[in-house]
């Protein structure tokens, strides 16, 4: 059972690009499931080494094991009594987990994914189909979230790019197994840029980690310009604020000077860029920003290769 | 909305634990949560009751610690203590703050037999 994703209650529906249908996540979960049930593991075993020493002999560095580290410092076989455990353990540290994974797997593939947030309606996949079609659709794949349909991922296969949807069900956010089992669908996508389009909540996707380098909230102008104070969580975690369809601001009340300060005042670090995916204004600026982001990540992949062949060639 | 989640997240963790710490039943557990966090603690409770339920928790007592919020003024150069994110400096009254603490989600010691 994968509690992760909540397929045990035959939720999730991940796509089937060959048959180009929606199948039950149950029914291919043991292929697929597998290899990453053991990468959570083997991350959880690390994880909880520290808490593991508290009942089971401690290991040192030098493979000695110490029975005396336990809650009361003794060993006492069959103790059955209350007693008590510290484990600090951070309790999205699952997702956290399976986060890792992913970013490793985007950088494998020199890959920038950004995971787009917003409310419902605030044009993300208009905004990315526009986006597509002035990049080069073969370099681009989207991983599209809904609670239901595959309209989404249909509409941005139709400019030619890669899209996988996952329908969630009930579920109000995608999670970081959610998306790796997406991506095993994708084949690969080297050089490339990921987009991530999140289901439309402005609450709970800020608390989930996808492996992404960057969340990027979506704010229409037709939203309100208080939105940031309203949902400061979502746009503390985002590193820019994509303010769109700026193509209506005469006909709308909306304050953008008071909406970039709101911003601000959440995120102080906060990039902003102003656009409108129907009458392409500021497209150009969201453009260059992705292909800053997808040529500083691929340079500090180099920077890290070139440190690690120096520190090889050091031993010859 | 995803205190559910994080509910079910909890029960995940002790699960994991009792097989490696050795108990079968949970008593009562300590959770440490921060103002930032995106949780509301009754609404965690609530969920928690619903999902502990035929679980090595079920009956449990759930104990939150709530922590402070805590943030770094680039107004004042100094920590300064906040409740919300978009909170002002109590000092300065500057927005230029970068949250340092409070942003806890954790499960932190827990009473088992």
């Amino acid at each position: 059972m994968c509690t992760v994703c909540g397929c045990s209650e035959g939720e999730v529906t991940i796509e089937n690009p060959v048959k180009n249908t929606a199948h039950s996540h149950d029914h291919d979960h043991h292929h697929s499931h597998s290899h990453h049930h053991d990468h959570g593991h083997s991350h959880g075993h690390h994880h909880n080494h520290d808490a593991e020493h508290a009942f089971s002999p401690s290991e040192a560095a030098t493979g000695d094991l110490h029975y005396g580290k336990g809650p009361a410092h003794a060993h006492a076989p069959g103790l059955s009594q209350a007693r008590m455990v510290q484990i600090e353990q951070d309790i999205l540290g699952k997702n956290d987990r399976y986060a890792h994974v992913n970013r490793e797997r985007f950088a494998r593939q020199n890959l920038l994914a950004l995971n787009l947030v917003s409310s419902p309606g605030s044009g993300k996949t208009t905004l990315l189909t526009e986006t597509i079609k002035l990049l080069d659709s073969n370099n681009v794949a989207v991983i599209e979230g809904d609670q239901q349909t595959t309209n989404d991922a249909d509409r941005i296969r139709e400019t030619g790019a890669k899209a996988i949807q996952v329908n969630t069900g009930k579920g109000c956010h995608l999670d970081a197994h959610m998306v790796g089992h997406a991506l095993d669908h994708l084949g690969n996508l080297e050089g490339g840029i990921l987009f991530i389009e999140n289901v439309g909540n402005l609450v709970c996707p800020a608390a989930f980690d996808l492996g992404e380098a960057h969340k990027v909230a979506i704010l229409s102008v037709t939203e309100g310009e208080d939105k940031p104070l309203k949902y400061p969580d979502m746009f503390y975690a985002s590193d820019l604020m994509i303010l769109n369809k700026i193509d209506l601001l005469p006909y709308l009340d909306f304050d953008v000077a008071a909406c970039i300060e709101y911003a601000r005042r959440v995120n102080p670090n906060i990039e902003i860029i102003e656009c409108s995916a129907k009458s392409k204004e500021g497209m150009a600026a969201w453009l260059n920003w992705l292909e800053s982001k997808r040529t500083s990540a691929i340079q500090s992949r180099i920077d890290a290769l070139k440190a690690q062949v120096n520190a090889l060639e050091s031993l010859l | 909305m995803h205190e559910m989640s994080v509910a079910e997240g909890v029960i995940q963790v002790l699960e994991e634990q009792a097989k490696t710490q050795v108990f079968t039943k949970v008593k009562t557990l300590w959770l440490e949560i921060g103002p930032l966090a995106m949780i509301e603690s009754e609404s965690l409770r609530f969920c928690f009751d619903a999902v502990c339920k035929s679980t090595l928790a079920e009956g449990a007592r759930l104990e939150i610690i709530e922590t402070e919020g805590q943030g770094w003024c680039l107004g004042c150069n100094q920590t300064v203590t906040i409740k919300e994110r978009f909170d002002a400096c109590s000092n300065c009254g500057s927005y230029q703050i970068q949250v340092t603490g409070g942003d806890e989600l954790r499960i932190k010691e827990l009473e088992v037999e």
